[in-house]
């Protein structure tokens, strides 16, 4: 028993290289500092999302009262987070009408239901953080994680402004590097130092809650998952290992 | 008399379940060696279960439609999906189960296959084992193709093309073929519909049938060993019953349930805790939403196509056609099938065979590990000149093998009769595995 089971696990490791190479290319991401287990921070950032990102964007297979999971009563949703619908078993639409989206940004926002899932928190959290002026974009913003973007800076009033400055390494490759120039109200700019804690702090939260939106069933399925291997290991195994044994005695 | 009895007589006379049940599991008899390798076909057919009945609860909820919801940009069917994974009771886990389910089916299967292999399982008498089992290995490519395309992701409806697109490059016949394949000129609703029909009905039946030919076919001519002797060739002389062999109940459907169980921990570990598995068992950009408009930079086919993917892209076009690259990849796939006629040494198990097959057999899994690592990576340079190699390496495998089986002789003779457990070969043999996977790992670091 103890050979097959190593064995197996040697054949489960042998799949692990084709997991551990990474992803080419494109800018270096921050690491998203997030915890799908923390409900105020997932509340903090459904406050932002249905503020700030449902005028444009929709999450067309979240319901509003799957926001019920991470610890708001119904009452609070409809008082509170509720813009665009009336009823809480809707799902997030978002009234801008799709015509009009194209003609006034150029391209249609994307529903952001499973944009968590489909990019990675790491791409997302660097993505709200990466804007920059750019005169050359019919907004006058950028960003750097993704170039010539239609949407143009939501969020600036909080983070104020970014420059892009390209610079040249030690060895002479290209860098590219952001710039805080004009704080914004929760930024500031201190001699040649940005403090931006509080606005990092608020895209994390933005980042954790789409993370939540993309899996609602993530905390459950990892609880049921304890239960599960619990089951499996301390009182399947030792069954299956004694019953194989006592029946294997007469061979050999 | 009881009544059970009676009512055992009763069916018996009309059908033959008593004979069936003595024939095929309780006084099937099988060699009483049967190691770790051995794990993996009664694990396939777990797995093969499983995805019959997690597929019909996905069916319940699933709607092959493309067009889009009114006034969102979600299509129909991604959305079922989603509906699936937020709305159903325990629909998640269904769902997990199900892709979670595909890969782990081609991961038992190419074990399965392997275990074939080193053990010779394909020869004399059992050719049509083998070829059954083939068959099944081909209809879970489909399967696994056909169901691929259900999310209606990006992936998904990408992938679809660029392998519907393979078939466009058959001379003649190619794009009508391909057109007809998708039921329309690009890759929509139709497609999907048809997909849909394969993936839940055609498909199953013809895994089904084959997976009861496979098992028929193996109790006919009994189950090889890792010694690769024949154990009816040694029968008491008074019972008849094979002097190596134990009857399959209870021997091996409590071993077996035992392989079940540290299987399912592995597989929940899967489910509970990684189902993506790092981007390899669902893809991430298979959860934006189809777009015919805007096409991936980079398309990778799921990780247990990548070694055939890698073949396709190694083969240059030739002669003002791409056809040969597809050929390349068909071969890799149905050289199998001739494995027991390729193979000239009359020795079925790696463990008498001399060192040529066995430095064969270590190339060709270098090989197909090689090109799965390449096949999930853009194509460069320098990874496409490795991938011929290894290509090549891999066909040698198969075209050389009446060559090098030919004489290829160990230092052990085949003993008469099975031989216990050798904790030196299982040594080497971790040992090896050990060595592939750090192989594996600096290979798909450095190149």
């Amino acid at each position: 028993m103890k050979q097959s089971f190593r064995h197996l696990l040697a054949a489960l490791v042998l799949l692990m290289p084709m997991l551990a190479h990474a992803e080419e290319g494109g800018p270096v991401l921050d690491k998203a500092p997030i915890n799908i287990q923390d409900t105020e921070s997932l509340q903090r950032g459904a406050q932002i999302f249905t503020n700030y990102c449902l005028s444009c964007h929709s999450a067309n297979a979240m319901r509003y009262n799957r926001l019920m999971d991470i610890g708001l009563s119904e009452k609070d949703i409809k008082d509170n987070l509720m813009f665009a619908s009336d009823k809480v078993g809707d799902t997030m639409h978002v009234a801008m009408d799709a015509k009009d989206a194209k003609l006034w940004l150029g391209s249609n926002p994307p529903d952001l239901s499973l944009e968590a899932r489909a990019r990675g928190a790491d791409w997302i959290y660097t993505y709200l953080r990466s804007f920059y002026r750019d005169d050359s974009r019919p907004t006058g913003w950028n960003n750097l994680v993704f170039d010539k973007v239609a949407m143009p800076h939501v969020l600036f009033a909080w983070q104020g402004d970014q420059v892009l400055q390209v610079g040249k390494d030690a060895d002479g490759k290209e860098t590219r590097q952001l710039v805080l120039v004009k704080s914004g109200s929760m930024t500031s700019i201190d001699g040649n130092k940005a403090n931006t804690a509080e606005f990092d702090q608020h895209m994390a939260d933005l980042t954790n809650y789409l993370v939540f939106m993309g899996e609602p069933a993530h905390v459950n399925r990892l609880q049921i998952g304890y239960a599960v291997l619990l089951f499996l290991i301390v009182l399947l195994l030792p069954l299956a290992y004694l019953l194989k044994k006592e029946y294997w005695r007469d061979i050999h | 008399m009881s009544k059970g009895q009676k009512l055992l007589n009763w069916v018996d006379a009309r059908f033959p379940l008593s004979s069936s049940l003595k024939a095929h599991i309780t006084e099937y008899y099988a060699p009483k060696n049967f190691n770790f390798w051995y794990f993996f076909g009664s694990l396939a057919l777990l797995v093969l279960v499983m995805q019959i009945v997690t597929g019909i609860f996905l069916t319940m909820n699933y709607i092959p439609d493309a067009s889009l919801i009114p006034g969102t940009k979600l299509s129909v069917a991604f959305a079922s999906v989603e509906y699936i994974m937020r709305d159903v009771n325990g629909g998640w886990i269904i769902r997990y189960m199900h892709s979670t389910g595909a890969s782990m089916f081609f991961v038992v299967v190419y074990l399965h296959m392997f275990r074939g292999l080193i053990y010779g399982s394909y020869k004399q008498p059992r050719e049509l084992v083998w070829i059954f089992g083939m068959l099944i290995f081909l209809c879970l490519m489909a399967e696994a193709f056909l169901g691929y395309l259900l999310p209606w992701g990006q992936m998904s409806y990408w992938g679809a093309q660029v392998i519907v697109n393979l078939f466009s490059s058959i001379p003649l016949i190619g794009p009508d073929l391909s057109t007809f394949i998708r039921g329309d000129f690009v890759i929509s609703g139709a497609t999907l519909n048809r997909f849909f029909a394969l993936h839940v009905i055609a498909v199953p039946l013809a895994l089904l049938a084959l997976v009861v030919a496979h098992i028929l076919a193996l109790h006919e001519v009994g189950s090889n060993n890792p010694d690769g002797v024949e154990i009816k060739a040694n029968k008491d002389p008074l019972t008849h019953i094979p002097l190596d062999g134990i009857p399959f109940h209870p021997y091996y459907t409590v071993k077996d349930v035992l392989g079940t169980v540290v299987f399912l921990i592995v597989f929940s570990g899967i489910v509970f805790f990684t189902p993506e598995m790092g981007g390899y068992f669902l893809e991430a950009n298979n959860f934006f939403p189809a777009d015919p408009f805007k096409t991936p930079p980079h398309i990778a086919p799921v990780w247990y196509f990548t070694p055939y993917y890698a073949i396709l892209r190694a083969v240059p076009s030739f002669a003002g056609t791409q056809v040969w690259g597809v050929l390349a990849m068909g071969a890799a796939v149905v050289l199998f099938a001739f494995l027991p006629w390729l193979d000239r040494s009359p020795i079925k198990s790696i463990r008498y065979r001399g060192p040529k097959f066995k430095i064969m057999l270590a190339l060709f899994v270098l090989a197909f590990v090689g090109l799965g690592i390449l096949g999930v990576m853009p194509p460069t340079a320098a990874r496409t000149l490795v991938s011929r190699i290894l290509a090549v390496v891999y066909f040698a495998f198969f075209l050389g093998m009446p060559i090098y089986t030919k004489n290829d002789v160990g230092s052990v003779p085949v003993p008469d009769r099975v031989t216990e457990s050798n904790g030196q070969r299982k040594l080497v043999f971790a040992v090896l595995w050990l060595a592939l996977i750090a192989a594996a790992s600096l290979f798909a670091k450095v190149i």
